[in-house]
């Protein structure tokens, strides 16, 4: 079915090296996702499974079998991409079923297919249509359409949402984890957005400079960061870090506390501060707290109703238990 | 240019030069339509008064009329085919990286900067010239007799020295059309089991399908009034007489202003029929 294996895959472009040898396994039917700064080498990790570029030393298996010098059509993958890549004089039937033709199935099965893969994707009123007269979100199903009719092994994503507005996005988060729980087909998505990386995977693969930082479930990688690259990745507003001082009582050289895990009072606290900006969501406010010697600022988030202003002075209490401790090296110590 | 006052003030603006386009094209256009209703015979007693459509009718059913037409159309025809074809080809070669990339494009770009004239001549002495040509050279090498190309092929020969010319502007306009297609299309293609034949069938041509009929629209225009390379070569011998070069020769060579007029006004009707029918094609292209 789907399990890919990458051993000591490596990638340069002539001097430099933008996947260092890394080794990764994702699981059958196993959605995950892989984050990382612009630049890291997202998109080049996920051509190397897809065969678009060659990788420089390593192999790559797919079931059990050495994919490594196999064209990308013979690899059974199946890719969404970015900019969608639709082929603007075909309609849209014609388009999902590009892949089919290609493969030379016979003209029953081919229409069989493309009306389920159309209905999956709500996409039967528009068949006859051409990628251009259709809206963002559609030419997305559309996207995707011509990438479920082929029955991968795998489904690969770069960044299948970043071209749509934040409602449609929501819409089409959901709709891609719907798409996995019924298929239940490996799915390799790749993304910027945090919320993108905690709702819909399985296991998250945290990538800095070609590195592998971290790999594991939303929670593991929220409640336990292996260092402090991954501890200010993941999570949203950003962990606080504070050293000096405050992290030798904690016997650390480091210590790490999320926005969520400290308490404002008005009175008596831990550390006295300056509030700063605040920015109110409704739900939530997050105050930029200054003046505390622990850091610069401090990002604290408060309930949605608090009334601090600008130049208030305040005290913040951290919660103990939810402290996360870092030695020099940066690596999390426990 | 939405608003009603922009669009009058955009209409005074543009005036200038649609009246000095106007007055370039109107006056050559009245005279020709003057003159081939004349009979005029410059050394043969000058203006000798109205003449109907005699003219007109003189020059259809003159023996050199159909004849002229039938070689119009194969050089028209026979160039546009190979400069696509080979700017197609050409085109897509040079778009893939390559060690000196920039000085083979300027290379293949050069043809296009030398007068018709000029390479016209340079073909028929370098190239053609039975005794001393490059081609000849290259025949007597093999052990064959070599080919009297302007005489034995001569349509074939003008067809040569044309498409040259012409390739490097098919060719650059394909180029950047290529250089536009979205290479995630290629990969997706690539991806859903496309080989490289059918991601060219499929991916490649129809994106350049509008190119491919702006490089027809243009140059059929401009190959139908070809003239200086007959001129230099067979100068109309040997069945190489396009309607361009007919009306020259009734107007030069017999000395009969209105006939050739009259021709000229015909050659004028033909341009506009082929530009009307290629507009449609680029219009049909261009919504698509
Ligand atoms: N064809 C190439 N030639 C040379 N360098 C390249 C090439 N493709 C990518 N790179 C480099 O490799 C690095 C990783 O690129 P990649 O596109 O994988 O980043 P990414 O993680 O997908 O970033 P983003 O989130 O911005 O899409 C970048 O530094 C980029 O400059
Ligand atoms: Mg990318």
């Amino acid at each position: 079915m789907g399990r890919i294996v990458l051993n000591k895959v490596s990638k340069s472009f002539g001097d430099t090296e933008v996947i260092p040898p890394l080794d990764l396994t994702i699981e059958d039917g196993e959605f995950t996702v892989f984050v990382g700064p612009s630049g890291c080498g997202k998109s080049t990790l996920l051509r190397l499974i897809a065969g678009l570029e060659d990788v420089t030393a390593g192999t790559i298996e797919i079931d059990g079998k050495d994919a490594t010098q196999v064209s990308p059509a013979k690899r059974g993958l199946a890719m969404v991409f970015q900019s969608y890549a639709l082929y603007p004089h075909m309609t849209v039937r014609k388009n999902i079923s590009f892949p089919l033709r290609m493969a030379k199935l016979d003209k029953a099965e081919q229409d069989r297919r493309v009306e389920r893969a159309a209905s999956v994707l709500n996409l039967t009123d528009y068949l006859d249509r051409r990628p251009g007269q259709l809206s963002g979100g559609q030419r997305q199903r559309v996207a995707i359409g011509r990438a479920i009719v082929r029955e991968p092994a795998a489904f690969l994503f770069d960044e299948p949402l970043s071209n749509l507005d934040a409602a449609l996005r929501v819409g089409m988060r959901l709709e891609i984890s719907e798409l996995h729980e019924r298929l239940k087909t490996t799915m390799i998505y790749v993304t910027h957005d945090q919320v993108e990386a905690m709702t819909m995977a399985d296991r998250i693969v945290v990538l800095r400079a070609g590195h592998i930082e971290q790999v594991g479930s939303p929670l593991e990688l929220y409640h336990t960061p292996r260092n402090l690259f991954v501890a200010g990745f993941i999570g949203s507003p950003k962990m606080n870090f504070i050293a000096g001082k405050e992290a030798e009582k904690h016997g650390a050289h480091t210590v790490g506390i999320r926005p969520e895990h400290i308490m404002v009072t008005e009175k008596k606290g831990s550390w006295a501060g300056v509030v700063g900006v605040s920015e109110h969501l409704g739900s939530d406010t997050f105050l930029h707290v200054h003046e505390t010697g622990l850091a610069d600022t401090i990002t604290v988030r408060a309930g949605g109703e608090v009334g601090f202003r600008h130049g208030d002075r305040i005290h913040l209490t951290p919660r103990d238990d939810v402290i996360h401790k870092f030695d020099t090296g940066g690596l999390r110590s426990e | 240019m939405a608003t009603q006052q922009s669009r009058s003030a955009a209409r005074i603006m543009l005036a200038p030069a649609v009246i000095l386009l106007l007055g370039w094209m109107l006056v050559p256009l009245t005279m020709t339509l003057y003159f081939s209703f004349k009979k005029y015979l410059p050394l043969r007693g000058g203006d000798l008064g109205w003449a109907g459509f005699d003219n007109y009718v003189r020059f259809v059913t003159s023996s050199a009329f159909w004849p002229s037409i039938q070689s119009t159309l194969i050089i028209v025809i026979g160039v546009l085919l190979i400069t696509v074809v080979l700017g197609v080809l050409l085109a897509q070669l040079l778009d893939q990286p390559m060690w000196g990339q920039g000085i083979v494009r300027i290379l293949v770009i050069a043809p296009f900067f030398v007068m018709p004239t000029v390479s016209a001549l340079v073909w028929k002495n370098m190239f053609m010239d039975p005794v001393n040509g490059l081609l000849a050279h290259l025949w007597k090498f093999f052990g064959a007799q070599p080919v009297e190309w302007l005489s034995d092929a001569p349509l074939f020969s003008i067809i040569m020295i044309v498409s040259w010319q012409w390739l490097p502007f098919a060719t650059l306009i394909l180029l950047t059309a290529i250089q536009s297609l979205d290479s995630e299309q290629l990969e997706a293609a690539e991806m859903d089991g496309a080989p490289v034949l059918a991601r060219f069938g499929y991916i490649v041509l129809p994106h350049l399908s509008r190119a491919i009929a702006i490089v027809i629209l243009i140059q059929t225009i401009f190959l139908l009034s070809i003239f200086a390379e007959i001129f230099v070569t067979t100068g109309g011998a040997f069945g190489t007489r396009t309607l361009t070069y007919l009306i020259f020769q009734r107007v030069l060579e017999s000395q009969n202003v209105g006939l050739g007029s009259a021709g000229g006004v015909y050659a004028i009707v033909l341009a506009n029929i082929v530009a009307y029918f290629l507009m449609r094609i680029v219009g049909k292209n261009l919504d698509a």
